[in-house]
């Protein structure tokens, strides 16, 4: 009697995200941090609710409150959609399409003598005159597409890599770039007009009961200029370089790297050369659909019928177990070889607030989870 | 049957299949089958945001169990991504010499031509991106807990097409497309599929990938 247990597609995807409600929320290992933008930014708000807003609302206006709830409201909003959302993770290969590729590599390599070292595996394309080199991702078995990195603490391939921030709990990449500039524009919005405010409300409360007994009378007003007054500097800061980076059509990534700074005649082939179209492009493009597919369904029979070629499992099933694979299966002949490094990225200006720079993909052996039993899919007649 | 509208001009793909008699394998048996996995499949279909895709992928394998007497899946070729216009999703029109015997080229490329002009469609910069980008960051993304992008809509027209397309052109020539959305936008993967009963031929192509399989 084959029973069938069906579970979803995040249970088995390899990587190390997290995922929550049933594979909706999506977010990388380490939350901690994630955790502290929230209590920090519901934390202040919410002392500013209870102790500036009545004030203000009377002795000023009611709008102020309001706005500054709207604020809020947009502001957690983007967080929230940062970092639950997929940042347009590149699924790994499965072993025919790995195959297919290392195929083609070895075509191109043509013979390589016992002992010497492989050519390292790139791919020259020319975009807008530009030649481009497409890199091979040991990990995910395919060749990046342009501008698309591999972030080490997720283990994912992410297109349109632009940095893993810790502060959001997740990479930053094409699919919630803007959602992550809106908050770093909404959150300084917010901050100064936090830190207005309160200036504004110590000034006003100090002339009727004067200085000391303000702040005697609302201790948190102390706190939230605290908070506000060190916020500011770095999210406003990092506002600022992403406007200046979405206005080149640039990812933090390839600013760190230098990959367009002007040497030898790189340009930047992705850049419309007119900000107001590379802007329109960044914020205002299409939303792209999210690749892996979290929510899908899979059937696994639990029932062990031949495994042999009668393996009636789905193979994505199967790319869960780390224990059965080899390394055979999907790369034979290629040993585990380090990508030539680029110059390791130091970390820009100190208003970024992404700590972890965007590093390369560490040669991690072929246990890719997609080392998927063969038998099921080559049925070859030979 | 389906009738995906066409309405950019661009891309008008003819939906004849007589096309020549040049690759009438035994494998009329095939095409039936292949036609009710696609209809098995429908039935069966899930995928995140209520979107759903009418390819064929995960259950072809499992209900491929089935017909293994009848057909057997010979090897696979993947059609690349052309990056020469930048990072918008397109693929490449070169004929893979696998499919030479299989297929003719005209409709092969006209296939992948299609979809490459419903890709460009999709990620078009128009204004009705602007639209609906605006109007989303004004509601702060909440309208998309009840609205389908343009994307999404466009991708639903994509797997259609891939589906008659199946139905109509490939699975005749055994043959099986899967709607790139399966595989990452990274390749259009077509399934070569011989007919057991016919088994002394080699797979078509002589593909590379049979012989170093191991």
């Amino acid at each position: 009697m084959i029973t069938r247990k069906i579970t979803r597609k995040w249970e088995k995807l390899p990587g190390k995200n997290t995922f929550c409600c049933d594979g909706r929320v999506m977010m990388a290992r380490q939350k901690g941090v994630f955790y502290l933008t929230l209590f920090l930014i519901v934390g202040t708000c919410s002392l500013f609710f209870a102790f500036e807003c009545p004030y203000l609302a009377v002795h000023l206006s009611p709008a102020i409150p309001v706005f500054a709830v709207l604020l809020f409201v947009f502001v957690m909003a983007m967080l929230l959609r940062t970092s639950f959302s997929d940042p347009g993770v590149l699924p790994r290969a499965l072993p025919e399409e790995a195959n297919f590729i290392e195929m083609e590599i070895e075509a191109a390599n043509g013979n390589v003598l016992a002992g010497q070292r492989p050519p390292p595996r790139i791919k020259n394309v020319q975009i807008n005159n530009q030649i481009v080199k497409l890199k091979y991702c040991y990990t995910c078995k395919i060749f990046r597409p342009p501008r698309a990195s591999h972030c080490s603490i997720c283990d994912n391939c992410v297109d349109r890599f632009d940095h893993h921030c810790p502060w959001v709990g997740n990479c930053v990449g094409k699919r919630n770039y803007r959602y992550f500039y809106l908050f770093t524009l909404s959150l300084s919005l917010l901050t100064i007009y936090i830190f207005a405010f309160d200036i504004v409300h110590v000034v006003l409360r100090s002339v009727d009961s004067g200085f000391v007994n303000t702040l005697k009378e609302t201790p948190g007003t102390v706190l939230e200029v605290l908070v506000c007054f060190f916020t500011l500097w770095s999210v406003v800061g990092l506002t600022g370089f992403h406007t200046y980076l979405i206005s080149l059509n640039q990812t933090t990534n390839e600013d760190i790297k230098g990959s367009w700074s002007g040497k030898n005649r790189v340009q930047n082939p992705y850049s419309h050369k007119n900000i107001i179209k590379n802007c329109c492009e960044v914020l205002c493009g299409p939303t792209y659909p999210s690749v892996l597919d979290r929510r899908g369904l899979m059937l696994e029979d639990s029932c062990s019928s031949a495994p042999s070629n009668g393996a009636t499992t789905v193979p994505l099933n199967k790319s869960s177990n780390p224990a059965t694979q080899t390394t055979k299966s999907s790369a034979p002949l290629i040993p585990n070889e380090h990508t030539p490094d680029e110059a390791k990225p130091s970390i820009g200006s100190g208003t970024q607030k992404s700590s972890s720079s965007p590093k390369e993909e560490k040669p991690s052996s072929p246990i890719s989870p997609n080392a998927v039993a063969p038998a099921v899919i080559k049925e070859s007649t030979h | 049957m389906y009738n995906p509208e066409v309405k950019h001009n661009c891309c008008s793909h003819s939906s004849s299949v007589s096309g020549s008699r040049m690759l009438l394998h035994p494998l009329q048996r095939l095409h039936l089958t292949v036609r009710s996995l696609s209809r098995e499949w429908r039935g069966f279909q899930h995928r995140d945001r209520s979107f759903t895709v009418s390819g064929i992928m995960g259950t072809e394998f499992h209900n491929l169990q089935e017909l293994r007497h009848t057909a057997s899946l010979a090897t696979k070729v993947f059609i690349q991504r052309d990056y020469s216009d930048g990072t918008i999703c397109k693929f490449q029109t070169k004929f893979p010499t696998e499919l030479d015997s299989r297929i003719e080229r005209s409709l092969f490329e006209e296939t992948v031509k299609t979809l490459n002009c419903y890709y460009a469609e999709a990620e078009k910069i128009s204004g009705q991106s602007y639209l609906e980008s605006c109007l989303a960051c004004a509601t702060a993304y909440f309208i998309f807990l009840c609205m389908e992008t343009r994307y999404e809509k466009i991708l639903k027209k994509i797997s259609m097409y891939i589906q008659e397309q199946n139905e109509k052109i490939f699975a005749p020539r055994g043959l099986l497309l899967t709607d790139p959305i399966e595989r990452g936008m990274r390749v259009i993967e077509i399934s070569i599929f011989e007919d057991s009963s016919s088994s002394s031929s080699s797979s078509s192509g002589s593909s590379p990938s049979s012989s170093t399989a191991q």
